[in-house]
């Protein structure tokens, strides 16, 4: 029999405490599949953030250093110069990276660090119970924005994936999704590229990664999926914004 | 290296660094410390090594964390608002383990303050400043050739304990110029790294991490740091005394503040007043046996500090039973250093 489908071996054969029907899971598993497909998980040191991704290295076969909230990519910098010959990736919630991160992660981007950060964006503060976050969408009730997001009062969503793309440093930045086998696959493609970037040493590489939160959205994961084809990429459209290298 | 030098404290100790083995340093200016990072900047490429200006002390401080997570040794340096952003680190720090370390050319406050010589960070140092309840190593140099020998010292110390270290000056100390004698480092067993991330090819899986969920797992993790930090008390107190022997009252003073008094201490001697100086060098661990020792004996001891009142607390907790403790000080701010002939008088009045 041939063997045709397989974990990779980037990620421990263990289950994940994610609800279900969240997306971390898929992001896991496609960044496992780029790290084996470009053969460097035995040198690579991995930096998590606080929030529901905080136990990366529970099911990543690698090095992490545990970062405290909102501020790894300045620890993924300090990895990184000391230790050049590794691949350095941050994976961040969008209250990490775009609430109290902000300043970590556009200076790091800016200097253009050779790393790679994986960004899920799912519109809201997960492990602390859903509340708003810089990207919680306009009208979006939550359980700190409980008439729904106000343009007004607390500001519009940030598209990071856009915004990153301005700057200098970055050599590569695109939004994807995994809600449908089709986005899953270009998904997988530009967390490759993303990686690729790195690994040639090309500088700084961003992901964002749209993820469905069905438990704070108060959906079951079916109606959460379907609400980051429809809402979501609305508002967050899917697509490469810079890719310096052509790659 | 027996040549004498003529540097500020702040260049010294920025020097006794890279003698160190420091290749990395992360930092964000603020006076009075910000010859250090200029320094680092210039030294720091040609050796092979990186110098990065962070975006905010938050960021430099975990930009040692991540280059500490790797084995590699290096600092960061401020001075006491950028030290309050830097607190969540070395919390973080404390937590995961993780040597490293941080300068505090301590300035006045609260709030921006002034730039003057402050003793004012002491409780922020020696009881923890961040949260959760650790302890950093603290060492207080009172001179040029102690900003180079003790920070020199502090990243021996922190790779030892697998603590962080703070060297604790202050303007004084880092902006005098003196002649000092640099050195290299002095010979010290260290354990070898096991902890650090190095990528999973070289062997098991390594995680640096603060996080304990597991029942009982964060407690013990406590009661570990807790351990090292009676072993510190015990092997690694460090103190200068002076004139201690006959003394019938004893001036306790550190840094810049032990220097004004040591003067005060000498003038008194002409007098004919027996007076002695005992200066804690490593504020953590504090040097309880030194004064408990020098305190069984001379039942008078006048805390001297740059603040309205910190070490005291540590002092009165150190002497023997019986002995008073009286406190001077000036808090911060300019034309508020107090002189040798004030302090002489202080001496006098508790005499
Ligand atoms: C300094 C600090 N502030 C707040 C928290 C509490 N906290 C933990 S996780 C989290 C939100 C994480 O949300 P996000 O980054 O969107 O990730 P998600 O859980 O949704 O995957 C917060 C606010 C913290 N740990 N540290």
């Amino acid at each position: 029999m041939q063997q045709v489908f397989r974990k990779p071996v980037s990620l421990k054969d263990i289950q994940t405490h994610f609800c279900p029907g969240c997306h971390h899971g898929t992001f896991h598993r496609l960044v496992a599949e780029a790290m084996d497909e470009f053969g460097v998980q035995g040198r690579t040191i991995g930096v998590a953030s606080v929030g529901c991704s905080v136990f990366l290295y529970g099911y990543f076969d690698i090095d992490v250093v545990e970062a405290p909230h909102g501020r790894a990519p300045a620890v993924a910098t300090g990895v990184k110069r000391a230790r050049p010959d590794s691949f350095v990736f941050t994976y961040q919630g969008d209250g990490d990276l775009a609430a109290i991160g902000t300043a970590e992660i556009i200076h790091a981007a800016n200097r253009g660090e050779d790393i790679t950060v994986v960004f899920v964006n799912n519109t809201t503060y997960g492990m602390t119970g859903g509340q708003m976050a810089p990207t919680t969408l306009v009208g979006q009730k939550t359980s700190t924005s409980p008439y729904g997001r106000n343009a007004g009062k607390d500001g519009s969503p940030i598209r990071m994936a856009e915004l990153l793309a301005q700057l200098e440093g970055v050599a590569f930045s695109a939004r994807v999704a995994v809600n449908t086998p089709r986005n899953l696959m270009d998904a997988k493609k530009q967390i490759k590229k993303a990686f690729r970037y790195q690994v040639e040493g090309k500088g700084f590489s961003f992901i964002e990664a749209l993820s469905s939160c069905p438990t704070n959205w108060g959906m079951d994961p079916l109606a959460a999926n379907e609400r980051v084809g429809t809402e979501m990429c609305g508002y967050f459209p899917l697509g490469v914004f810079k890719n310096t290298a052509a790659i | 290296m027996t040549k004498r030098l003529f540097m500020k404290g702040n260049e010294a100790l920025a020097m006794a660094a890279i003698e160190a083995g420091c290749r990395y340093y992360f930092g964000y200016p603020i006076t009075p410390q910000s010859d250090i990072p200029e320094y680092m900047s210039r030294e720091l490429p040609r050796l092979g090594g990186e110098f990065v200006q962070a975006e905010s002390e938050v960021a430099s401080i975990n930009m040692l964390l991540g280059a500490s997570a790797t084995g590699a040794r290096a600092m960061t340096s401020s001075s006491s608002p950028g030290i309050s952003l830097k607190q969540e680190g070395i919390s973080y720090m404390a937590g995961a383990e993780l040597p490293g370390v941080i300068v505090n050319i301590c300035r006045s406050g609260p709030g921006l303050g002034g730039i003057d010589a402050s003793q004012a960070d002491y409780f922020q140092a020696v009881k923890g400043g961040g949260h959760g309840g650790y302890h950093i190593i603290v060492l207080a140099p009172s001179s040029v050739q102690e900003m180079y020998d003790l920070t020199m010292l502090a990243f021996d110390l922190s790779d030892q304990y697998r603590i962080p270290a703070m060297v604790f000056g202050d303007s004084v100390v880092g902006q005098m110029k003196e002649s000092f004698v640099p050195h290299p480092r002095p010979a010290r067993e260290l354990p070898p790294k096991e902890w650090v991330v190095r990528g999973r090819q070289h062997g098991e899986q390594r995680v640096v991490k603060s996080l304990y969920l597991g029942d009982g797992e964060l407690e013990a993790h406590n009661w570990k740091l807790h351990a090292r930090y009676g072993e510190l008390k015990e092997k690694e107190s460090r103190w200068e005394s002076f004139l201690v022997e006959d003394a019938e009252l004893v001036v306790a003073a550190f840094g810049s503040a032990a220097r004004i008094a040591k003067s005060a201490v000498m003038a008194a001697r002409e007098r004919g007043l027996r007076v002695g100086l005992l200066r804690p060098i490593t504020l953590f661990p504090f040097p309880e046996q030194a004064f408990r020792a020098v305190t069984a004996r001379c039942k008078k001891v006048l805390d001297v500090e740059l603040n309205a009142g910190q070490m005291v607390e540590d002092v009165r907790l150190s002497v023997t039973c019986g002995t008073e403790v009286f406190f001077y000080g000036r808090p911060p701010g300019a034309g508020s250093l107090p002189t040798p002939e004030e302090l002489l008088g202080q001496i006098e009045k508790y005499y």
